[in-house]
């Protein structure tokens, strides 16, 4: 087995080679120090900072309001981008060159307009806080902010797959009598489910390493709403830079085996794609 | 290939790189010198009106021009940037730990720091006072009154803002000050050892009560503002004397009023030159002109009228209206040092960290 | 139906064939209309909110925020910035899509995840990995204290972390894109004897321009609007290393919150040239 199969396109070596040179200078190389740093405490020091109580209430937190956040956005986002793909109406073209705007704005601005919009006395916080609905200073506020910050992944990723799906082929399995269930689990969701995916994963990356938005909204209470990069910034405030590099890497890694099992799994669906079109 | 296209690409990034550092480098003409005070946040108005007497002065004594950067942020990241390399030629914290721990950490300036400038290098002080809704509402005249049931208070994480730390320890001594009566000389009496460890339980459970009455943590001091301002969490504030008139002043008197307590504590907010960055950079004269300048009367004047407590009497006495008179301890005092401080209450797995243990096993978790 | 489907839309609906109308008409709505909730409590109302507290004291007071010098300098800075970072991170995109899309090897799958990881890393930790590099105790910093070269607290460190953390977007909006248009074309055009540049540039150039587009797009505006990582390699100081970001803040923590806005507002500018990109992109594909 070689390293690649043969190819008549030329331009390989080169491009490999100078992605793989711009990766290590720019990713891999500062990423090594962030191992090397976690490297220089012990074995003992490393499993202490990890397992400590308030750091695991504070994986919780953010890898759950992280994984509620990128569900939230895979439900909402696809159906943003099923309408905005397949529905006319006033004020598309605005609203679709909006749904960028969470990457532009810094995340402290995000944030505190957050916060602004569903404290108490905010227009909407007004309206939930009756309902006995805290959403501000509440680990839901983690939840809302991760939300806006992770929408662009998905409603960005699964667009032009939705463009892609054959109106044909819905029309034609319509005039056979398939239900509109049917035609959505059959046919539009198989091709949008790679996208989606890719989506969800970025989202819920994006999200668990968020930090600017987060502390505006979230209350950052030890063991109920502070998150982990918010530990980071704490042992970073203590001068504590092996504890926050050591916090930085098992979230790295997590997120890693995460991207990574999404990614195999998405080279899995293709190669089976092609093998069943040959 | 792509080959040639790279190339431009580089070659164009390469330019533009120059160009801007270039463009940026440009301060240091001849005849002109730049300082950089790294401060923390609440002084940058205060900075801002020093800078410019102080230019003046300089320009009309040493016929040289000077221009003072200014860089503001959490007192905590300041002195992380300046362990790490920022070319700061003095240094403004909110906390004598956070300058403590650029001479032990980063080796940036010598140990003696704190003895080189008069009143522990601190040229202006500040207490932690209440800042409470308007007409008090909940009536909450001094600390006894903050772990009543029902009272929300806001203040900042005392793990990322030196302000917090300040709260944390007013609140602190508070208890060791009614319980020991004043007399802060037992503290080092071995005869009267019981009687500090009764007073130092108290104290925990104190400050635990309170923290327990917190809804919100922000990480900085100016978050935690306006927090309690803008969103309208929370029935009183803990801050700095200053933020809180500015915070009054900016924000609307019409809607918060100051409660000083009974006893509080002397914040003492240090400034130091940067030993190894001046003496590379060839600016300690001006360095130290410029600390020392902070003492002057116009110094102090634009201290106290951007509300920290002037060290020189007359000037105080002037604003006595605005800063009002009421017993005060310092750290050293009450606590030893900054180090024991850090080791015994904020370290990971100190008491605050303790308390958060009690104050979250007992109530709900979500 | 009271409140139900206007005339002409009954009528679209009506044209299309085999459908039934009324279903039809109802999912519209409620999915338009659940887009359309979900939107404003998320995304309008915050940004409402950053424009109506940049507009509270008026027009004049929102001008008066962009004649101060430091907003001016923190503006040319992030621009700066985006200048140097997107090309980069664009080229380095083009190169990656067509070494991952166009050719099978092994370690394909690895090698993506290695550049969606920037995505991944907090931006406190992405400027913290440059403060352990080139930091005075990093692992350059000694060399670089020697020759006098200052990384971080600097431009090139906001640079540079602008470059890690914007750096898996154009690749990885080119990526699936190149993938599932296949090779077909241009190993037509190479086997008729076209050289790599020409088949790059006059055939898959034109098939992936806008994809490309909107990766820089993408790009661009988190190059724009980061503000973790280059928070913690700035140095804060204000009018040299503070971005617009940075500079929002600042102007936020003094209290001055119609100049913080108004300044954040500019950063939503972006959203109009996305508007009129994509409308160029539409106008030439009819």
């Amino acid at each position: 087995m070689t390293f690649r199969q043969p190819s008549i396109l030329p331009g390989f070596g080169l491009t490999l080679g100078f992605s793989t040179f711009f990766l290590c200078a720019i990713v891999l190389l500062p990423l090594a120090a962030l191992v090397m740093k976690t490297a220089t405490m012990g074995w003992d020091d490393f499993i202490r900072v990890l397992t400590d109580p308030r750091a695991v209430a504070s994986y919780r937190l953010s890898f759950g309001a992280s994984l509620l956040a990128a569900t939230l956005n895979s439900v909402f986002g696809f159906i943003i981008a099923w309408t905005l793909v397949r529905y006319e109406f006033p004020g598309r073209k605005l609203i679709d060159a909006l749904i960028d705007m969470p990457f532009a704005l810094p995340t402290a601005v995000s944030g505190i307009a957050l916060t602004a919009v569903f404290a108490e006395n905010g227009w909407i916080g007004q309206y939930l806080a009756p309902f006995g609905i805290k959403v501000a200073y509440t680990w839901i506020g983690v939840v809302v902010a991760l939300t806006l910050i992770g929408l662009p992944f998905v409603v960005r990723s699964v667009q032009p797959a939705i463009a892609e799906v054959q109106r044909d082929l819905e029309d034609a399995a319509e005039t056979l009598g398939a239900g509109r269930i049917t035609i959505f689990r059959r046919i539009v969701l198989p091709t949008v489910m790679p996208a989606l995916a890719t989506g969800f994963t970025l989202a819920f990356a994006r999200a668990v390493g968020e930090y600017g938005s987060v502390i505006f909204i979230a209350g950052n209470l030890p063991m109920r709403t502070e998150i982990t990069p918010l530990l980071i910034v704490i042992k970073l405030e203590q001068f504590d830079y092996a504890g926050a590099a050591a916090l930085g890497f098992i979230m790295l890694t997590m997120s890693f085996a995460m991207l990574l099992s999404i990614n195999l799994l998405q080279a899995w669906g293709r190669r089976r794609l092609v093998a069943a079109g040959r | 290939m792509i080959g040639p296209m790279i190339k431009k690409a580089k070659l164009l990034a390469g330019i533009g790189l120059l160009a801007m550092l270039a463009g940026c480098g440009g301060g240091d003409d001849a005849g002109r010198v730049t300082l950089l005070n790294v401060s923390y946040d609440p002084t940058r108005e205060l900075y801002r009106e020093i800078n410019e007497s102080f230019a003046q002065q300089w320009e009309k004594e040493h016929q040289q021009r000077v221009t003072i950067k200014q860089s503001h942020t959490g007192s905590g990241s300041q002195a992380r940037a300046v362990i790490d390399g920022l070319d700061a030629d003095v240094v403004t914290l909110a906390l004598a730990y956070d300058i403590d721990s650029i001479q032990t950490k980063g080796k940036r300036l010598g140990a003696n720091w704190q003895k080189r400038l008069p009143d522990n290098s601190s040229p202006y002080t500040s207490t932690i006072v209440f800042l409470v809704r308007e007409g008090n509402p909940k009536q909450i005249k001094d600390w006894p009154d903050l772990v009543r049931n029902g009272v929300a208070v806001v203040t900042p994480n005392p793990k990322t803002s030196g302000g917090a730390r300040w709260n944390y320890l007013a609140a602190w001594g508070s208890v060791l000050r009614t319980e020991l009566g004043g007399d802060w000389s037992k503290l080092d009496d071995p005869s009267a050892e019981q009687q500090v460890a009764a007073a130092e339980k108290k104290a925990e459970q104190y400050v635990s009560a309170l923290y327990k009455n917190v809804p919100v943590l922000d990480s900085g001091a100016r978050g935690a503002t306006n927090t309690f301002v803008q969103r309208e969490i929370g029935d009183v504030l803990l801050a700095w004397e200053n933020e809180a008139l500015l915070a009054i002043k900016e924000l609307g008197p019409d809607k918060v009023e100051i409660v000083v307590p009974s006893v509080s504590i002397l914040a003492e907010p240090p400034v130091a030159v940067v030993d190894t960055v001046v003496d590379r950079r060839g600016t300690r004269q001006i360095a130290e002109a410029y600390l020392k300048y902070l003492y002057t009367e116009p110094g102090q004047q634009a201290a106290a009228r951007h509300y920290f407590r002037p060290r020189n009497a007359a000037v105080l006495e002037q604003y006595k209206d605005q800063f009002p008179a009421l017993e005060l301890f310092t750290i050293n005092q009450v606590f030893e040092s900054w180090a024991t401080v850090h080791e015994r209450h904020f370290a990971d797995g100190a008491m605050f960290d303790r308390i958060y243990g009690m104050a979250s096993a007992g109530s709900d978790r979500r | 139906m009271a409140g139900g489907p206007s005339k002409e839309v009954l009528a679209e609906i009506a044209s299309r064939p085999g459908r039934d109308t009324v279903v039809s008409s109802i999912v519209k709505y409620v999915l338009v209309l659940t887009s359309l909730g979900f939107l404003a409590a998320l995304l309008f109302a915050p940004l409402a909110t950053v424009f109506i507290t940049a507009l509270s004291k008026g027009w004049e007071m929102y001008l008066e925020a962009f004649k101060d010098e430091d907003t001016l300098a923190a503006i040319r800075l992030t621009l700066t910035v985006a200048a140097i970072v997107v090309p980069m991170n664009t080229i380095f995109g083009i190169a990656a899509a067509w070494a991952i899309a166009k050719f099978e090897f092994r370690g394909k799958s690895f090698l993506i995840t290695l550049i969606d990881l920037p995505i991944a890393v907090s931006p406190v930790v992405s400027g913290l990995v440059y403060v352990l590099l080139f930091g005075a105790q990093g692992w350059f910093g000694l060399w670089l204290q020697e020759r006098d070269i200052s990384i971080i607290f600097a431009v090139p460190g906001i640079v540079l972390a602008t470059m890690f953390v914007t750096f898996p977007y154009v690749a990885r909006e080119l990526i699936p894109l190149m993938q599932q248009l296949g090779n077909d074309e241009e190993e037509a055009a190479i086997t008729l004897g076209a050289g790599g540049l020409m088949t790059f540039f006059h055939v898959t150039l034109p098939k992936i321009r806008w994809g490309l587009v909107y990766g820089v797009i993408l790009c661009n505006a988190r190059a724009m609007g980061e503000f973790g990582a280059v928070s913690v390699v700035s140095g804060h100081v204000r009018g040299l290393t503070t971005t617009m970001p940075l500079h929002v803040e600042i102007l936020y923590q003094e209290y001055n919150f119609v100049a913080a806005f108004a300044v954040a507002s500019l950063l939503t500018l972006l959203a109009v040239l996305t508007l009129v990109i994509k409308s160029l992109v539409e106008l030439k594909r009819k």
